[in-house]
């Protein structure tokens, strides 16, 4: 088990190094190759999610970003545990996981955040959509953003809060050796 | 790596280029530019995304707004993509049925002017 995390100001720019960072600490784990773009992208989304969020209440508060290798599905362990438990090897649901969690800081009540309206929100997109809103860069709703991070992600979970959302996402570790981080 | 466009004039067409990363930091150079192109009177654009190396739903809300655009003056607004990895966010948010996305350039030409 270990943790990586950054914390990032509510700037588009800073998104880029998130999801980059995000991407490493994955391939450094173990993530299957195949699965890295997901990490990035998703991370990507909730970052942007996130800064978008700041920028309409608490722009100069910080984003929190966490990349945890090895996270099971119980609470952390000892980081020493992390090759000792049989259970954590094991091939299936149960294997170690990779897990990016996103937290914010700006209330979740003004913004209707749902994951499963993405049909309505795509046709509304195109056929009848608005021109860019306020701190937006298109007709999209970040709930866009979240329903790509839940096509994306293995588990996910969304809790929105009158004090920040917070997003969590894993993926399954590998069983392959952990690769060494490339460049980007 | 940060983004680069460019765009060049094929027949009626304008086909814009885009290389590298289009996401939160970057969409609002490609809106200008499709934003730009549009007020000019191109309404046939293509986008050829071949170079593209990563793009989130910031860039798909950039290329749904062109698309808007161009539609406003019965114009059309094509992709150019064979990457997996940038198709694949178009399939999840199923804008591969709004979008014309083709192997080449000249295929997206093609098939427009055979409508």
């Amino acid at each position: 088990m270990a943790t990586i995390t950054l914390t990032i100001s509510a700037l588009p720019a800073h998104v880029r190094t998130a999801r980059l960072m995000a991407a490493t600490v994955a391939r450094r784990a173990g993530i299957a190759a195949s699965a890295i773009d997901e990490i990035r992208l998703a991370v990507g989304e909730a970052c942007s999610r996130a800064v978008a969020a700041h920028k309409l209440h608490c722009p100069t508060q910080p984003i929190l970003l966490q990349l945890i290798d090895g996270s099971g599905p119980g609470p952390v362990s000892d980081p020493h545990d992390d090759t000792s438990n049989p259970a954590l090897r094991a091939n299936g649901s149960t294997t170690r996981r990779f897990e990016v969690v996103v937290s914010d800081r700006a209330p979740s009540k003004d913004s209707e955040e749902t994951v499963n309206h993405v049909e309505p929100l795509l046709d509304g997109l195109f056929l009848d959509g608005d021109d860019t809103p306020p701190g937006g860069i298109s007709g999209f709703s970040p709930g866009l953003g979240l329903a790509v991070i839940t096509g994306l992600a293995d588990e996910v979970s969304i809790d929105p809060q009158d004090t920040g959302t917070v997003v969590r996402m894993s993926w399954p570790l590998s069983t392959d050796q952990p690769q060494e981080p490339s460049s980007n | 790596m940060d983004l680069k466009l460019d765009h060049y004039t094929e027949g009626d067409t304008e086909i814009v280029v885009v290389e590298g990363e289009i996401d939160v930091y970057t969409a609002p150079r490609l809106r200008e530019l499709l934003i730009d192109l549009v007020n000019k009177g191109n309404f046939y654009l293509v986008v050829n995304m071949e170079k593209v190396e990563f793009l989130d739903s910031t860039g798909l809300g950039v290329l749904v707004g062109g698309l808007k655009r161009v539609r406003a003056h019965d114009g059309t607004l094509d992709l150019v993509c064979t990457q997996e990895r940038i198709l694949k966010i178009f399939r999840i948010t199923g804008l591969t049925k709004v979008f014309g996305i083709h192997d080449t350039v000249q295929e997206a030409i093609d098939k427009r002017s055979s409508k």
